[in-house]
């Protein structure tokens, strides 16, 4: 009975394990409802199909809380990463130009620019966070209102439209018949996962997020693990915004990344990473992405009225919350321990 | 006395955590009118058997009666209810709210929907005048020392009319005279009838104050004993269950130590000082040496730590260590300069909880080699479980999350991850709070072994006898300023009192 109790334990201990859970019901209730939701097909060399749909459209939010993971970890919060993307797909739009088939800047200076601004953006929250001492919340506050607005003078007040192709690459384009955005999303979980795993900074940012003053008289430089965070989750949120003004070939400083924050936190959430910091786990990250996504896309496959989307998509994310919530553990160790009595 | 009615009876309780039987059928019981004090080593099962008591933990086998009645409390809250209150070592009253409030939050008078101020601030300014605190009730509670803060918590049981009052290490963070006030409020409690359980590690207290005590082992009752005809190295046997050699083999220890420093001052500070915490002060700490800090709480010991250790900047003076000097100075600079530093709050500014045992005693290594030259786990096992068999730290594994152990056996975690920097200077504030007898003794022991290898170390301690045996020289502090250095042949307990409450000739 023992065994088996520990073995529950273990496996619910695992942050991968609900997200995973979640995310096999939604697909469970698409295999039962949806028809062709797993059907695949290739056209043109391409992989088509509603579960490719779901990774690349996916791709954006998977990126930020790829990022925030890291904010949040340092017991932090990141608000902005909706407006730093706004502002980073005005700037590359704004920088390819809307002339067709002509950019006005050389494509990789584009992203390096792009890219720099979204490090400017995230060394201003991580400045005032870790040096200027203001709570994350109120911090990132600041850029996440103003920074629509900062995206906006970029644009001029238009939405930007561009025709230049080879830009359109970053967000509809395919490699090997995968979505390019699949690679990008790839590249920034491995640099992430080898910079916080294989180096010291994963077991500072836990640290600094468990017990700051701990890790300060331990000589952990822990304004610095906070800069650095913030600086990594701007910088995901950049590569966001590239996403997605090249899916839509387009920048509007009001709709880009709308509301994301607010999605990509709730990501971290489901991975189980806890919004008081510590540890924190990355691939739960993209699992909890990947199951608003998923829960998005099944919505829309389903037929419902896009009002709709935001109650069901709540319930789901109350469903896996809950899940992780002290009584519901007791209640679960309690079955659990029924069942392994009977058998 | 021991034909007074019993108010509260505990039978047969038993409690297992996985891996460890935390309490096995220990029967316990408390008169009315009395003080009893509950004892044991760290992990004997004290904690286990409150938190039993106070609905923290719901036992597995056994029977809590009180007042006849057979209880279970279902959680602290209701245990309140039941008139069972606790005062813990970390006092839990919110900070912001004043006085009164956090003396009646929850039961506050009401008049015709809002809270009525009037008869609140009366009501608790009632409760405090007969505790003989003179205070201002309106006031936040964090402004006040922790002395008050615990006479304030004590308000609170009492408003909750409590039968039962349990007191967790309450001395803990007290100076001498708060503890004399703390022990006349007790008394007072007893004369109302009240049973008091007085947990505490001080020995000179217990016999001051309890009427008996009931020692635990192990999870084991090991028996209860009238404090007035139970000798003193008795009761330390009874506790620690071996005799207490180690403790008469440390003079020889200190001895040898002795004989071996070596006059060659690796810290020099010259006229290092931070307004409002310490005044500007001269130190020499030379190799093979330990120094031992002596004052009161609040003196400035913890304060010198800081500015030695640059957790908090000088605004005078100068500071070099091994020649260098300190310029920019930060904890990390310090780490880097062969320094270490246990500071007083354990669990503020030393343990890192949600971490593991591994991981905490890696931190300060780690953080010295920098972001990059990353430390294996493999590695960090190795490091991990050297400390934990080198200072016996009791946990099953070095992965075991460090919140989950014992005050001792955090506390020998964190010297394991200042040992594992292989410091040359070592700042120990208070390494032995709110640890049982057994491993005070190794800490101490530890200290001056340490020092016969050549470091030098910083002794920081409210417990006197603590600081003479250890320190090669002692350094007094009175009202944030070190005001007097003894030599060995100088340093008694009495002269360092007198020193101490200002009487310098």
């Amino acid at each position: 009975m023992t065994s088996q109790a520990s073995w529950w334990e273990r496996l619910r201990n695992n942050s991968l394990f609900w997200p995973l859970v979640a995310l096999a019901l939604v697909m469970g209730f698409n295999l039962l409802f949806t028809p062709n939701f797993f059907r695949l097909e290739i056209k043109d060399g391409h992989l088509f199909g509603s579960l490719v749909d779901v990774l690349n459209r996916g791709a954006p939010l998977m990126l930020m809380a790829i990022g925030l993971t890291a904010v949040i970890a340092t017991a932090g919060v990141d608000l902005s990463v909706g407006a730093v993307a706004a502002i980073c797909a005005a700037v590359a739009t704004r920088l390819v130009g809307n002339v067709t088939d002509v950019t006005a800047t050389p494509l990789p200076l584009v992203i390096l620019v792009t890219l720099g601004v979204a490090i400017l953006c995230g060394l201003w929250n991580g400045l005032l966070v870790s040096r200027a001492n203001i709570q994350p919340m109120v911090a990132t506050l600041v850029l996440m209102v103003a920074g629509r607005g900062i995206a906006q003078l970029i644009t001029d007040g238009q939405i930007i439209t561009v025709y230049y192709p080879p830009f359109f690459y970053f967000g509809a384009g395919y490699l090997l018949g995968l979505p390019f955005t699949l690679f990008i999303v790839a590249a920034v979980f491995l640099f992430a996962w080898l910079i916080t795993r294989r180096t010291a900074i994963g077991l500072f940012v836990e640290s600094v997020g468990t017990n700051a003053s701990s890790s300060y008289y331990s000589g952990v430089n822990e304004k610095n693990i906070k800069l650095v965070a913030y600086v990594f989750c701007s910088f995901c949120a950049g590569i966001a915004g590239i996403i997605i003004s090249s899916n839509v070939k387009s920048a509007d400083a009001n709709n880009v990344g709308l509301f994301m924050e607010l999605d990509a936190i709730l990501a971290v959430v489901i991975g189980g990473t806890l919004m008081s910091g510590g540890r924190f786990s990355l691939a739960g990250s993209v699992l909890g992405a990947l199951l608003i996504q998923s829960v998005t896309t099944t919505i829309y496959a389903f037929g419902v009225p896009p009002e709709v989307v935001l109650v069901v998509k709540s319930l789901v994310v109350l469903f896996v919350v809950l899940l992780y919530s002290e009584p519901m553990k007791v209640a679960l160790d309690k079955l659990a321990r029924r069942k392994g009595v009977q058998a | 006395m021991a034909d007074a009615p019993n108010i509260l009876t505990m039978r047969g309780i038993s409690k297992a955590f996985p891996g460890v039987q935390a309490l096995d059928d220990v029967d316990f019981s408390l008169h009315s009118g009395e003080i009893h004090a509950l004892l044991g080593e760290n992990g004997a099962g004290k904690s286990t058997l409150i938190k039993v008591l106070t609905g923290v933990e719901r036992p597995d086998r056994g029977v809590i009666e009180l007042d006849g009645r057979e209880i279970l409390a279902k959680s602290p809250h209701h245990a309140q209810m039941l008139g069972i209150s606790t005062v813990y070592q970390e006092i839990n009253l919110c900070p912001n709210l004043s006085v009164a409030e956090n003396i009646l939050l929850g039961r506050e008078p009401r008049w015709a929907g809002s809270i009525d101020w009037r008869r609140l601030n009366a009501r608790a300014a009632q409760i405090l005048e007969w505790l003989e605190v003179d205070i201002d009730v309106r006031q936040s509670v964090g402004m006040y020392s922790v002395a008050i803060q615990q006479m304030v918590a004590i308000s609170r049981a009492l408003e909750i009319s409590a039968r039962v009052l349990i007191l967790d290490e309450p001395t803990s963070s007290l100076a001498a005279h708060e503890t004399e006030k703390l022990f006349a409020v007790m008394r007072k409690l007893k004369g109302e009838g009240l049973g008091v359980i007085f947990i505490t590690h001080f020995l000179d207290q217990v016999y001051e104050v309890s009427d008996r005590i009931t020692v635990l082992r192990n999870g084991k009752l090991v028996g209860v004993y009238d404090t007035a005809t139970l000798p003193r190295v008795e009761l330390v046997a009874h506790m620690i269950g071996r005799n207490l050699d180690e403790l008469q083999e440390m003079s020889r220890y200190k001895k040898d130590a002795a004989s071996s420093a070596q006059k060659q001052a690796v810290v020099q500070a010259r006229a290092l000082g931070r307004v409002g915490s310490i005044g500007p002060f001269d130190l020499d700490l030379h190799e093979g040496e330990v120094v031992g800090l002596a004052g009161l709480l609040g003196s400035g010991r913890t304060e010198t730590a800081n500015l030695l250790f640059g957790v908090d900047k000088p605004d005078s003076g100068t500071l070099s260590v091994a020649g260098a000097p300190m310029t920019h100075h930060s904890p990390l600079r310090s780490i880097q300069a062969g320094m270490a530093y246990c500071p007083e709050d354990r669990k503020a500014d030393g343990i890192v909880g949600d971490l593991t045992v591994r991981e905490n005693i890696v931190l300060a290594l780690q953080a010295n080699r920098g972001w990059f030259n990353y430390l294996a786990p493999a590695r960090q096992r190795e490091i991990a479980d050297k400390y934990i068999k080198l200072l016996s730290i009791s946990t099953p594994t070095a992965d075991q999350l460090v919140k989950n152990l014992s005050g001792g056996n955090q506390q020998k975690v964190i010297l394991a991850r200042w040992l594992a920097t292989e410091p040359n200077i070592l700042i120990l504030d208070e390494p032995t709070r709110g640890i049982d007898i057994g491993a005070k003794a190794e800490i101490q022991k530890l200290v001056l072994t340490l020092a016969g290898e050549g470091k030098t170390c910083i002794f920081i301690s409210s417990e006197l006898d603590e600081v003479l045996r250890t320190s090669h020289r002692v350094l007094v502090l009175r009202d944030n300023a070190i005001v007097a250095e003894l030599a060995p042949d100088e340093m008694n307990e009495h002269t360092i009192m007198h020193i101490i409450a200002g009487g310098t000739e």
